[in-house]
């Protein structure tokens, strides 16, 4: 073994590596792509789902910065910060269409976002297939739960509940 | 602590945990608000009464705990957006994440008279 011969680092020439060899008249063989789908290949089942979950995330993250920092400012900054905030101001502000849609849109795009952001945590860190099942059982129920109950509260709050 | 278990570490592993941990616990707070604005349907009173804990001292440092994960999250969240879509994001993304912990710096002082102002009132009297 000591007497074969090789190169400084440690690889050897290729056989047939030397480009001269090709020419137009005399092409390099084409090499089909790994993996490649052709005619045959079977219809994929998986569809694209994480891939417009992780589009999801950068379109309503960009939105959410937006909205949620509005919300931050007139909620706990301007105009004398929480210390403003009761049910008269909660009324005056959804007396307007413009903040009802602001906060419906806030409400849909933050817990999907977030409810998103938790699956993969779960598929990240819950191991075993019963554990993994119930946690995104009850992470389901609960974001459905959430999102439905504050779309009701938009949509039939009443000012004058008293 | 065994070898390997940091994966590589520095800033791109640290700001990836921070965007994780701040993003679960703004996840969490969320479920609480939309609970808590539901009282809206209940009647003034029974809303008046839960905001008004939200107006202690104590509940105030939670405030600006919360002000903190989300402009966290929300700068480092452009940050990712531009490793994932700007062609040179990948190479700048320290210096992008210096950016953003400088910007959270800067908000966060600016945050400290509004979110806490009157909590510092209510302890030391005006």
């Amino acid at each position: 073994m000591s007497t074969t011969e090789t190169t400084a680092s440690g690889i050897g020439p290729v056989e047939g590596a030397d480009a001269s060899v090709y020419s137009v008249d005399n092409p390099a063989p084409l090499i089909e792509p790994p993996r490649k789908r052709t005619k045959k290949s079977p219809k994929s089942t998986r569809g694209n789902f994480e891939m417009a979950a992780w589009l999801f995330m950068r379109l309503s993250g960009v939105v959410l910065v937006v909205l949620v920092i509005g919300h931050l400012l007139i909620q706990l900054v301007l105009d004398g910060g929480v210390s403003k905030i009761g049910f008269a101001f909660v009324a005056g502000r959804w007396a307007s269409p413009f903040w009802q849609v602001w906060d419906l849109l806030m409400l849909w795009l933050a817990m999907l976002h977030g409810a998103n952001g938790l699956r993969t945590v779960i598929n990240d860190y819950a191991e075993r297939p019963n554990t993994r099942l119930w946690l995104k059982g009850l992470l389901y129920t609960a974001t459905v739960f959430t999102i439905l109950l504050g779309t009701l509260v938009i949509f039939t709050f009443d000012p004058n509940i008293r | 602590m065994p070898a390997g278990t940091l994966y590589r570490g520095r800033e791109g592993m640290w700001s990836w945990v921070a965007h994780r941990v701040t993003g679960v616990l703004i996840f969490f707070f969320l479920f609480v608000h939309v609970l808590d604005t539901a009282l809206v349907r209940v009647s003034p009173e029974a809303y008046d009464t839960v905001v008004a804990t939200y107006k202690t001292p104590i509940v105030a440092l939670l405030e600006y705990g919360l002000v903190a994960a989300i402009l966290f999250h929300a700068l480092n969240g452009l940050r990712v957006i531009a490793v994932d879509f700007w062609i040179k994001g990948a190479r700048y993304q320290k210096q992008m994440l210096w950016t953003v912990v400088g910007l959270w710096v800067v908000l966060m002082l600016g945050a400290i008279y509004p979110v806490l102002g009157h909590a510092a009132r209510e302890l030391f009297g005006s």
